[in-house]
């Protein structure tokens, strides 16, 4: 058993939040850049170009990448032998958040409640926190803030069996197309199919945390991701304003379901698909 | 690219029905930003008659909710946010005296019917690129709501601010003209 004082959990989270805002992961650099060259659309390559000399401006000077420093995302793995000292879990995340955003000059953008008041909480607190159980000794952070220009975008069908493969791919067609030029393409498209429809949502999410340049260990998947790359680049929506750079990766992540299901979830992301990760 | 087109604010009917679709821009003097939350004031105080805080006759509205100033910035981070949300009040907002909007992404017909009516452009910054569009934006003053922290309606001064023109006051709709040559489908 290894005790982690939450006192840790806080700073680490903290430093978290403020890296993802400021450094574009560097593959997905790498994937802006490889679509600046293959860009057709004059319109395109100058679109793409402000965004990869903003990308570079926000790592050179600590500044946030993108003015929606997003609703955080936390993804947190526990292992099994940590004995966490000092408090929640929970309270302890969301207090490194709190100190990220204020002490990074980030957006605070959460409101507490949805509907009727809609009043800013001024921190950017509470995260959406998604914890899981691992082997061994050490606590993994993984802090996604999530962009809604993008979130607002995104989508789920509830397919059935007989809608196979081809269903699938209608299903994240109507998707994308109906968000259209909205969510600040060129995107990180996240898939999630199987589980229930929370399950599959979540692994869309989950989705995004992959490379750039990483493909699925499962050679169906793989294929299926690397067609709906091409479909979706073949659309026209470009980046932002027509032209052939759309979408940067797609990622599936896939798990069982119900034998009368096939959720489909996709999770779009703009560019600024940001993420950073510690163990502690 | 073509030659950018220099625009300086007051942003009069008159210049706005020059531009086109595809048209690029840099705009310098003063632009309003305010988005979800500002608007919703505003359009409440309009339907019990009250005036508004600024007169938005000729003026130019950005779309847009920053991040904090770093010490010794004028502004943080400060690219558009999706101009579509703010479609339920534009109308009456264009009826104000509104000649040009900046923000991204598109826009319902009942917006480009009012663009048309009164003569407005809609342009679009690059979605993401916030860091690089505060390099345009020297003075954040925040005229109104500041309750609402990042929404508060404020007045920027901007020097070449980098937009491209995507629906102009004809109607014409650079999403749908820029997207076409590269659909394969």
């Amino acid at each position: 058993m290894r005790t982690i004082k939450t006192e840790e959990i806080t700073e680490v989270v903290s430093q978290l939040c403020k890296e993802a805002a400021y450094y574009l992961p560097e593959d997905v650099y790498e994937a802006l850049k490889k679509g600046r060259e293959t860009e057709e659309s004059p319109v395109g390559r100058d679109v793409l170009d402000q965004i990869i000399k903003n990308a570079e401006i926000a790592k050179a000077e600590d500044r946030p990448y993108c003015q929606d420093t997003g609703l955080t995302i936390v993804f947190v793995e526990v292992g099994q032998d940590v004995h966490i000292e000092g408090g929640l879990l929970e309270d302890a995340i969301n207090a490194g958040v709190a100190k990220g955003y204020v002490e990074g000059y980030l957006r605070k953008s959460v409101v507490a409640e949805p509907l009727f008041n809609r009043v800013n909480t001024q921190n950017n607190t509470p995260a959406v926190i998604y914890t899981s159980l691992v082997e061994g000794d050490k606590i993994h952070i993984t802090v996604a803030p999530k962009g809604f220009g993008s979130e607002n975008k995104s989508g789920l069908e509830m397919l059935v069996p007989a809608d196979g493969v081809e269903g699938v791919k209608a299903a994240v067609m109507r998707i994308i197309k109906h968000a259209d030029c909205n969510p600040c393409p060129p995107t990180v498209i996240g898939i999630g199919i199987g589980g229930t429809m929370d399950k599959a949502a979540y692994m869309s999410k989950k989705a995004l945390l992959h490379r750039c340049d990483e493909h699925n260990p499962d050679p169906q998947y793989a294929k299926l991701e690397q067609e709906l790359f091409e479909m979706i680049n073949k659309t026209g929506i470009g980046p932002q304003l027509g032209g052939t750079t759309t979408t940067l990766a797609v990622h599936v992540e896939w798990g069982a379901t119900h034998i009368a299901g096939l959720p489909v979830a996709v999770t779009i992301c703009c560019h600024a698909c940001r993420h950073a990760s510690r163990t502690i | 690219m073509a030659e950018k087109i220099r625009i300086t604010t007051p942003f009069t009917e008159e210049q706005s029905r020059k531009l086109k679709a595809g048209d690029s821009v840099l705009i310098t003097g003063v632009i309003y930003s305010a988005r979800d939350a500002a608007h919703k004031v505003m359009t409440e105080a309009l339907d019990r008659g009250e005036k508004l805080p600024i007169d938005w006759h000729d003026q130019i509205v950005y779309y847009l909710g920053p991040t904090p100033a770093k010490p010794g910035d004028p502004i943080g981070s400060a690219g558009p946010t999706t101009s579509g949300r703010m479609d339920k009040y534009t109308p009456q907002m264009l009826d104000q005296g509104i000649k040009g909007m900046i923000g991204k992404g598109s826009r319902k017909p009942e917006v480009v019917e009012s663009m048309k009516k009164n003569g407005v452009t809609y342009f679009a910054a690059v979605g993401g690129a916030a860091a690089l569009i505060a390099k345009s934006i020297k003075k954040y003053e925040v005229i109104a709501y500041s309750e609402l922290g990042p929404e508060a309606l404020a007045a920027l001064t901007v020097e070449d601010f980098p937009a491209i023109v995507v629906i102009d006051s004809e109607g014409n709709n650079f999403y749908e003209i820029g997207q076409k040559p590269y659909r394969k489908e």
